[in-house]
């Protein structure tokens, strides 16, 4: 089960680092969604897989009898999964703001902040 | 938790049992503070003359808790508050140290002065649009990530401050804003995901999120673990939220771009934590693989240097000639931390409150020089030592303060960080430093010069031409000369009287390179 996910992680990285790597804002955003989730994956799978066993110790016992599931892990992601649903959004309404202001999702274009065609500073005193 | 037959269960060996005292809480105060005045200035969103003076007050008081804080630890070594009374490693611990407390209170005294320049340089629609429960907010998350002993909790941290300046740095919306904050958004996005990526694997490998705990755990574990790889990877998140070579182009690509004084409020504290990060990670969790990595850290830290320098002399607006200087600033202090030693590390701290200050102190400058001259481009401003001598002096202390020169704040981090280099024989990243700070030298001089010097902009006669000077607000001269006017007398002062500072920060350095008192103050010396 681990090395399945293991696999199913490395494909997430790879595919998110392709889209990362585009000029296309909306690509780079898509990548940013599925980096939240690969390193969501990671984090599940580092903490260690174990199917159907809470971590609950029954009555009169002081530690668990068996090996539980991890339920550390899974507190992580879901504060990750807020975390990122929240940066998406955000990144979401900018990239939508930016094209309809600036009338382009390239990034080869977006040369507002640092223009292409900026002069020298002075020379001389 | 006593079972459901009604057993007693002894806690003592899972919760914390002492009781907390007052001075308990100055170790979590600097964040709830700014959380609670973030959320009282949001509710008074509609009152907009009221936004600033509550926001000066709020930070005012952050301001005395950190304080409080610093005097403290100074006092009594490392402080831990743990969240819910659990025991740590299980609880989420807050732990101070000096260097903690070093930085949260000259981050707090950044944002109090940022508040005090604010208060007629937001506009009343940037009031509207949350600029003061951002800033708030944003220091919360600053404040957070330098008090927290939780790796976890750090990263939380890292996002707090991170979304609160996506909203400063986007307020106002205009076109080169919206562009500026398109990089600044998806790079540092990305940065800290390759944080939470490490801080997975690391948890996969340690089993804790503690980051006493990691430090114990990372000792013991065999060579073979992947400790390389996780601190490869850390190094990477945080040198590019620390805008290091050649992860740096963001930093000039957005800087430039929002209100002056969110520029200067980030150039002090978000790359900051960026380097607080990075000390607090390599030096105190990954001692072993950063020895190895000693090598490449020192020459990333010369090249970020002379990238940062020269990007400065090319650039035409003032705003990102500072960008650019900024860089050249984390490269120095990431020369201290490539060494090591204890010489090096405390002129790294000692270096990083120096920039605090004055980089912010340097974009306000810029601030008050457009609003005389209208203009942040280079070759659009001059005359202004005749508008204002005042500024001119103080412009002048702060330039000779970034570039390292006595009698100031900027020159004895350099001269420290330079006696480390040479005490490990690594003489060429004392050259490097020597050389970025000539180099810097002549990039804010060249301001000085055609702002202050001549007698008009280009193209004008000098001297020989009247040139109208505009007339700022004298509400906007007071408040910005209040800011402005303190930074220069503390760059002074530390400059005549290093001494506390430099005792304070060994001390601080001391703590993170032999960090037993730092997991005492979690375990309680078990």
């Amino acid at each position: 089960m681990e090395i399945a996910l293991t696999l199913l992680v490395g494909c997430f990285f790879t595919v998110s680092i392709y889209l990362l790597l585009s000029k296309y804002i909306i690509r780079v955003l898509l990548g940013v969604g599925i980096l939240g989730n690969a390193v969501n994956l990671l984090i599940f799978t580092a903490g260690r897989l174990e199917r159907e066993v809470p971590p609950i110790i029954p009555d009169g016992n002081m530690v668990p009898e068996t090996v539980t599931a991890n339920p550390l892990p899974q507190a992580l992601i879901l504060t990750a999964i807020v975390i990122s649903f929240s940066f998406f959004a955000f990144l979401l309404v900018l990239a939508f703001r930016s094209y309809q202001d600036l009338k382009t999702d390239d990034t080869e274009n977006m040369r507002f902040a640092e223009p292409a065609d900026e002069p020298h500073p002075p020379l001389g005193y | 938790m006593a079972g459901a037959a009604g057993q007693e269960v002894d806690l003592t060996g899972v919760m914390v049992s002492a009781n907390l005292t007052v001075s308990d809480y100055f170790i979590v105060a600097p964040v709830v503070i700014p959380i609670l005045f973030g959320a009282i200035l949001m509710m008074l969103r509609s009152k907009r003359n009221w936004q600033a003076p509550i926001a000066i007050a709020g930070f005012a008081i952050a301001l005395f808790a950190e304080f409080g804080l610093l005097q403290q630890v100074i006092a009594e070594g490392p402080r831990t508050m743990t969240m819910g009374r659990w025991l740590p490693p299980f609880g989420i611990s807050f732990t101070v140290d000096l260097t903690g407390a070093l930085f949260a209170f000259t981050g707090g005294v950044v944002a109090l002065a940022g508040a005090i320049y604010s208060w007629r340089d937001v506009t009343p629609t940037g009031r509207r649009y949350g600029f003061y429960p951002f800033f708030m907010l944003m220091m919360a998350g600053v404040s957070g990530a330098f008090l927290t002993g939780d790796i976890f909790n750090l990263y939380v941290w890292f996002e707090v401050l991170l979304i609160s300046s996506f909203g400063l740095i986007v307020l106002g919306s205009e076109k080169p804003q919206l562009d500026g904050t398109m990089k600044y958004a998806f790079l540092n996005l990305v940065a800290t995901t390759m944080f939470l990526v490490a801080t997975g694997y690391l948890y996969g490998i340690t089993g804790t999120l503690n980051m006493a705990d990691i430090r114990d755990k990372v000792g013991q574990l065999d060579q073979a673990a992947p400790l390389m790889t996780i601190a490869i990877l850390y190094l990477l998140a945080f040198s590019m939220k620390a805008a290091a070579f050649p992860l740096n182009f963001w930093l000039p690509a957005s800087y430039h771009t929002p209100k002056i004084v969110v520029s200067a409020i980030f150039a002090g504290l978000l790359t900051k934590v960026g380097v607080y990060a990075l000390l607090r990670v390599m030096l105190m969790l990954f001692a072993v693989p950063r020895d190895l990595l000693a090598e490449p850290i020192a020459w990333l830290a010369a090249l970020t240097m002379l990238a940062g320098a020269f990007g400065a002399l090319a650039q035409n607006d003032i705003r990102r000639v500072l960008g650019y200087v900024v860089i050249t600033g984390i490269g120095t202090m990431l020369a201290g931390l490539s060494l090591a030693t204890q010489t090096g590390v405390t002129g790294t701290i000692v270096y990083a409150i120096h920039s605090m200050l004055v980089m912010t102190a340097l974009y306000m400058a810029a601030g008050v020089m457009s609003r005389l001259n209208g203009s942040f481009d280079m070759r659009q401003l001059g005359g202004l030592y005749a508008a204002s001598p005042m500024l001119a002096a103080g412009f002048l202390v702060l330039a000779i303060s970034v570039s390292g020169l006595p009698p100031t704040s900027g020159f004895w981090g350099k001269f420290i960080l330079v006696k480390a280099s040479l005490e490990m024989g690594a003489w060429w990243l004392a050259a490097a430093i020597l050389i970025a700070g000539f180099l810097t030298t002549l990039a804010v001089f060249r301001i000085w010069i055609f702002a202050f010097w001549r007698g008009g902009p280009e193209g004008t006669r000098d001297g020989a031409e009247a040139w109208s000077i505009g007339e700022a607000e004298p509400d906007y001269v007071l408040h910005s000369s209040l800011a402005i006017g303190f930074f220069v007398a503390a760059s002074l002062f530390i400059g005549f009287a290093p001494e506390l500072l430099i005792s304070t920060a060994g001390e601080a350095a001391h703590g993170l390179l032999h960090s037993q008192d730092y997991v005492n103050s979690v375990f309680g010396g078990r």
